[in-house]
């Protein structure tokens, strides 16, 4: 039990050198840097449209739409891609060789996520305040709902975004993901309100997490009277509660099986293979 | 460590290495493998092996590829469950290890790109934190990390990334997250591939230093006959799943029936004759000619003779049973 305890603080400890190496590493932080910038062009551009039935900003609400998109696209394909890749790369043999390895790395790819998440969202946020006006952050439940949200955000994706990781039989079609997920931002009424999309599309984004983070974010960052245009005319914060808290039950229900499973396979030679199937490629 | 003083150590400790012995206490035995069968769908990959390794024991498992050999290991590392057989390392049956377990056992992978971002030290350091809770009286774990950096001939590059390590530099970090917890026994996936004759070197007194000093017990695979001629006490051949040999070098080549090579020089003429008895035509070759006999050479089987016959022998299936039965340990 003490080793275990021992190996949980260690993983804490490898999330933040992951994550200090990424900060100072030019090219990834050039990668952050720039899809962030493509974010804000976007909103930048329709800072003067308005969302469809008030005269508030649309780039304001799309804003806040994409600290949700944020959340959930790291937390689910960026964790997913980085397990396929550092299972064929070798790393996770490596964690599987040393004593209580595994929850060290899992442990030390959640922090290291979660940190990526936290940054992306301040990030975001802090730029917004600046070039955006109309965000409702002077009063405290603002500040308060976008903590919770955040935080079960974090809960419900990253366990699923393991489980896929784990699915994903090579580095290369762990890649699909992003794209899966990017059409899931597409249903997910991040850039344009949800209720403008057919019924049946509606029903498809409701059921992931994509939606109801970005609702989550609106509620916490948007005046209240904007409720009007979401379904229901609400922001549905029990509801949201409820699906998030779903997802959070599901992941980590099936996340310790499906990732057992996983570690099982790993050795020498799985690796070796896979690294032979993937320089055949390049 | 000298060159000479290696070869002693190794010729005394042959000695006694050669199979179970009576008089090697049970605890000296660190690998136990009886009847080890293994089939994926229906093909049979082993078919039924048994050997033993003993504490301070190094052992080379040479072999064809298909024959076996990473199957094997992967089951004594407890990454690969068997069919059928027994199986105990270090008294614990590996497809029931648990973590306290696996803290003793070493692992050299290969890697490949993982932890390019990490520097050398900072990633020995980390790796090896998970074992100070497996410290044991009379070995500390883990491996003061200076020291093993230090051990493996990575000083200068303590700060360096891992991805702007060479191929040999990057083999030697391997070696060394593979000893950074202090194992008990240790294994190693063909080691020296992509060396340099002076780090293959400096890698083979690495590892009689951990046999001698550290009494671990040390399992390598490789294609590289000299070197396993020269680390091992003790060689397995495998081919087509089986135990087609066990034993010292000099045994093997001992007692595999090849024949010597007597080659001589008369009258400034080279001669080169194989003998079955070198030593009888030796004599008789002096009974004939005497004194005009110069340069005279016998060469025994090299280890790679000895090997290729066997393993051409088995292969061609004629009686795969033969060449086990040549020597003193064979399976089952």
């Amino acid at each position: 039990m003490n080793a275990q305890l021992a190996a949980a603080r260690l993983g804490v400890r490898r999330g933040w050198i992951e994550l200090r190496q990424m900060m100072t590493n030019a090219h990834d932080m050039a990668l952050v840097t720039i899809s962030a910038a493509v974010f804000v062009g976007v909103m930048l551009f329709s800072r003067t449209a308005s969302v469809p039935g008030t005269g508030f900003s649309l780039g304001t609400t799309m804003l806040a739409s994409v600290l949700g998109m944020n959340i959930g696209f790291n937390g689910l394909a960026s964790l997913a891609g980085v397990l396929a890749v550092e299972r064929e790369d070798g790393t996770l043999l490596r964690a599987k060789a040393i004593p209580h390895g595994m929850i060290g790395y899992l442990i030390g790819k959640i922090v290291t996520t979660s940190g990526v998440i936290l940054i992306s969202v301040a990030s975001t946020l802090i730029t917004g305040l600046f070039l955006f006006r109309g965000l409702a952050v002077g009063h405290a439940g603002a500040w308060l709902t976008l903590i919770w949200v955040l935080a079960l955000g974090l809960a419900a994706t990253l366990p699923i975004g393991a489980i896929l990781g784990s699915l994903f039989p090579s580095a290369r079609s762990a890649g699909l993901l992003t794209l899966v997920i990017g059409g899931l931002v597409a249903i997910s009424g991040i850039f344009y309100p949800i209720t403008h999309l057919p019924h049946w599309l509606q029903w498809i984004g409701q059921a992931f997490p994509l939606y109801w983070l970005g609702l989550g974010m609106r509620s916490a960052l948007l005046p209240a009277n904007l409720a009007s245009v979401e379904i229901g005319h609400s922001w549905r914060h029990p509801a949201t509660f409820g699906v998030l808290a779903g997802w959070t039950a599901v992941g980590l229900m099936l996340a310790p099986v499906v990732l057992r499973r996983m570690a099982r396979r790993e050795s020498g030679s799985t690796v070796a293979a896979r690294r032979e199937k993937a320089l055949l490629r390049a | 460590m000298s060159v000479l003083n290696l070869s002693a150590v190794l010729s005394s400790r042959a000695l006694w290495a050669t199979g179970p012995s009576p008089d090697v206490p049970a605890a000296d035995v660190v690998i136990d493998v009886r009847d080890l069968r293994m089939r994926y769908g229906r093909t049979d990959v082993l078919h039924g092996i048994s050997f033993t390794a003993h504490r301070g024991e190094v052992l080379a498992v040479l072999g064809p590829n298909g024959a076996g050999k990473t199957t094997t290991i992967e089951i004594l590392e407890g990454f690969r469950m068997r069919s059928a057989g027994q199986v105990s390392v270090l008294g614990v049956d590996p497809a029931h290890g648990g973590e306290a377990w696996r803290a003793r056992l070493g692992v050299v992978l290969q890697s490949w790109r993982d932890h390019a971002k990490w520097q050398v030290r900072e990633l020995l350091a980390h790796l090896g934190s998970y074992y100070a809770p497996y410290s044991e009286p009379g070995r500390r774990r883990p491996w003061d990390v200076d020291e093993l950096i230090a051990a493996v001939g990575l000083t200068e590059h303590a700060r360096t990334k891992v991805r702007r390590l060479s191929g040999g530099q990057r083999r030697r970090l391997d070696v060394a997250i593979g000893i950074v917890g202090r194992p008990e026994l240790l294994f190693l996936d063909e080691p020296t591939a992509g060396f340099d004759p002076e780090a293959r070197r400096d890698f083979h007194d690495l590892v009689h230093r951990l046999a001698d000093q550290e009494e671990a017990t040390i399992v390598l695979t490789t294609h590289d006959l000299d070197e396993a001629e020269r680390l091992a006490d003790r060689i397995l051949i495998l081919a087509g799943g089986q135990i087609i040999a066990d034993g010292s070098a000099d045994e093997l080549s001992r007692r595999m029936s090849t024949q010597a090579e007597v080659r001589w020089s008369r009258d400034g003429q080279r001669f080169v004759h194989p003998a079955d008895e070198p030593t009888r035509f030796v004599r008789d070759l002096f009974r004939q000619y005497g004194e005009s006999i110069e340069d005279l050479e016998v060469r025994r089987a090299s280890l790679e003779d000895t090997y290729m016959a066997l393993v051409r022998q088995s292969e061609s299936g004629a009686d795969g049973d033969a060449p086990a039965r040549a020597f003193s340990v064979v399976a089952g």
